[in-house]
């Protein structure tokens, strides 16, 4: 995108700032502007934390600290970890993690093998039918999805309602995260690429052991956006899955929290009070944040540079 | 779900290959490398099919997956024409075969449909609350961190604020539940403090516009600067030390040089975001809908959801569907001419 096309600046001016140093020319600080910077960037991140933090802090509290506050814990007294033993002793939510992770880790997998392939055959200039095959891939972008109704209907005609293949399938390819691929490829030297011919390497050996290992940055954010797409995944659960137990997480959490279900099997346990049913709609909540949030700050760190390829060489 | 017509920016695909012109001697030959500079003449097609096979096998699984899951769909929306029972024969297609054309009555049904034009009116008061409200706030984020020099303090802060970015829908939205709904945490504290017994505003549909607003600010402010972030970047050291030299001060340095680096982006997302002025809904708006009813909650997206898939009127879902897609690709259009007029690139570059 020429827009903001001046990949030239990047480093000098992100280099310049990244030890921290304020340059000489530059005024110092004002006690008023620090204070007034601090504050806005405290309340920005407590608004992000807060709520965070009470939901987990709810979920590993015990029953006597949730009655006595009757609701959200702000601190937790009691620690007592019986809602997540109970979720993940098998039953409805373990169920639905074994769902959402069988998903996530195939599809992810799945996703990038197809995506890597085609950018790296995508990412030489010149082949053969490389432009039809690019405009067949970019098209759809501007089109975007099609509509559900005729997706709905060709699931159906398919056979994969009901199935997981229906929770992969229809989102196995992101094209925007093909062309993110494929810039960065073309980024890598050719010459190296060549040197390899010459040695007779294939296609597939240049891609396996020279290209991927180059391009781990770009691999790593490119997975996480798949796996974060099908782990938050709650439509398609939503209108291709009509078995319970084959349900992904985030339906069951919609189901426990917003329609305010029990889990089955943990009726009996709440009922009597044993488990708050609040532990247990906050556990609930904690166990469907928790990967993405555990993941993504490795990889926060190449989010920018992955971002400036898509958006500026694409 | 959604039928977006200007989603990502699609960058175009002359301005990477131009910029690479991969020739170099020895590589045009028959046994030259796929790739070596543009198709020759000197190479034929024949020599061009073998050379290239590898590289065309790879791609196809993906172009595969596209054609049945985008393109297949996309023709799939002729539907919108006919009067579409599923049962008229065995498939998808054999059913399309079999079932009846109307012309365009799917499409004249929509001006009596008070459901259509609510969902209409929706669309629009909410993705124009989003403009307002939700557009300016990641260009002020990344100002904020953008002048933070301390180098953890800012990664620290990049992390918090792409992280509810990751989170799903129906995670945000049990978030806000917790916080805002009948159990949640600002009742309890109404309780205690004998404010009010009922509150919750995640079943008041009066409420509901600004309630989804802040849950998309909430959930994609942060990542929002991400883009902003990188023009930063990109600004010239120089031209803030110069400016210095000048005697302009940090305003006037923001003023000249910040803002003007900001603007072709602002201009670009301002462009995209009326193109998708039609695209807001899916997820956000079918968890939402029982709690707050379809009068308040409504959007197109949700609607041809609803009409579809829920009650089985496939074809006049598909034709709102249609009529989405065109006034979402007029929208951008519109919103380029504007962005070219005022001298910005926009989406598209004028030739």
């Amino acid at each position: 995108m020429t827009a903001i096309d001046t990949t030239a600046g990047v480093r000098e001016a992100d280099e310049l700032r990244a030890d921290g140093r304020r340059p000489v020319w530059e005024e110092k600080p004002t006690a008023i502007g620090q204070g007034a910077k601090g504050a806005a960037l405290t309340v920005a991140l407590l608004i992000i934390l807060f709520p965070v933090w009470i939901v987990f802090a709810t979920s590993i509290s015990d029953a006597e600290t949730i009655s006595r506050t009757g609701g959200l814990v702000v601190w937790p007294d009691g620690i007592s970890l019986d809602a997540y033993r109970e979720l993940l002793s098998g039953g409805e939510v373990s169920q639905a993690m074994i769902v959402s992770i069988g998903v996530t880790v195939v599809g992810t997998l799945f996703s990038m093998v197809v995506s890597v392939l085609a950018a790296y055959g995508l990412s030489r200039l010149g082949t053969f039918a490389h432009r039809p095959l690019l405009f067949t891939l970019m098209a759809t972008m501007f089109f975007g999805g099609a509509g559900i109704i005729p997706t709905y209907l060709l699931i159906q005609s398919l056979g994969l309602m009901n199935t997981y293949a229906a929770l992969i399938l229809p989102m196995a390819v992101n094209v925007f995260n093909i062309l993110v691929l494929r810039a960065f490829f073309m980024n890598i030297g050719q010459e190296i690429i060549d040197s390899a011919r010459i040695d007779g390497a294939g296609e597939l050996r240049i891609l396996l052991q020279l290209v991927l290992p180059l391009s781990r940055a770009v691999l790593a954010v490119i997975s996480l956006f798949y796996a974060v797409a099908y782990w938050g995944n709650w439509f398609a659960g939503f209108i291709y899955i009509t078995d319970q137990d084959k349900l992904p997480l985030q339906n069951i959490l919609q189901q426990i929290v917003l329609a305010n279900e029990r889990p089955a099997g943990m009726a009996q346990l709440i009922g009597t009070g044993q488990i708050p049913s609040l532990a247990v709609q906050t556990a609930v909540m904690i166990l469907a944040l928790l990967p993405v949030a555990v993941l993504s700050p490795f990889v926060q760190r190449h989010f920018k540079k992955g971002m400036l390829i898509g958006a500026v060489k694409g | 779900m959604s039928q977006s017509t200007a989603p990502h920016p699609p960058p175009p695909p002359s301005a990477a290959e131009t910029r690479q012109p991969r020739r170099g001697p020895g590589r045009r030959g028959r046994t030259g490398a796929p790739g070596a500079g543009r198709p020759s003449a000197r190479v034929p097609l024949r020599h061009r099919l073998r050379r290239d096979y590898p590289l065309i096998l790879m791609t196809l699984p993906a172009v595969v997956l596209l054609i049945v899951f985008a393109y297949v769909p996309i023709a799939g929306n002729v539907i919108a024409f006919q009067f579409f029972s599923p049962y008229a024969g065995d498939g998808f297609f054999d059913s399309m075969a079999n079932s009846a054309w109307t012309g365009m009555e799917n499409f004249s049904r929509m001006l009596d449909d008070r459901d259509f034009w609510n969902a209409v009116q929706n669309t629009l008061l909410f993705s124009s609350l989003q403009l307002l409200f939700y557009f300016p706030i990641p260009i002020a984020l990344a100002l904020l961190i953008n002048s933070i020099l301390h180098r953890r303090l800012r990664a620290w802060a990049q992390a918090v604020l792409y992280l509810p970015h990751f989170f799903s829908w129906v995670l945000v939205i049990t978030v806000f539940q917790q916080m805002f709904g009948g159990a949640g945490l600002v009742a309890q504290l109404f309780r205690d403090w004998g404010v009010s017994d009922s509150f919750d505003l995640m079943t008041d549909p009066g409420f509901f516009k600004w309630l989804i607003t802040a849950q998309v600010i909430w959930k994609d402010a942060g990542w929002g600067i991400i883009v902003f972030l990188a023009a930063l970047s990109t600004v010239n050291a120089e031209l803030y030390e110069s400016a210095a030299a000048d005697g302009a001060g940090r305003w006037r340095r923001m003023w000249h040089i910040t803002l003007p680096a900001l603007r072709p982006v602002i201009a670009l997302l301002l462009v995209l975001q009326v193109g998708n002025m039609l695209t807001i809904g899916g997820e956000q708006y079918l968890i939402q809908r029982t709690a707050v009813g379809p009068g308040a909650s409504e959007v197109l997206d949700s609607y041809v959801w609803n009409t579809g898939i829920q009650n089985g009127d496939f074809s006049y879902a598909a034709a709102i569907g249609i009529v989405k897609g065109v006034f979402s690709v007029l929208l951008v259009l519109a919103a380029n001419r504007v962005a070219h007029a005022m001298g910005e690139q926009g989406v598209y570059q004028r030739r």
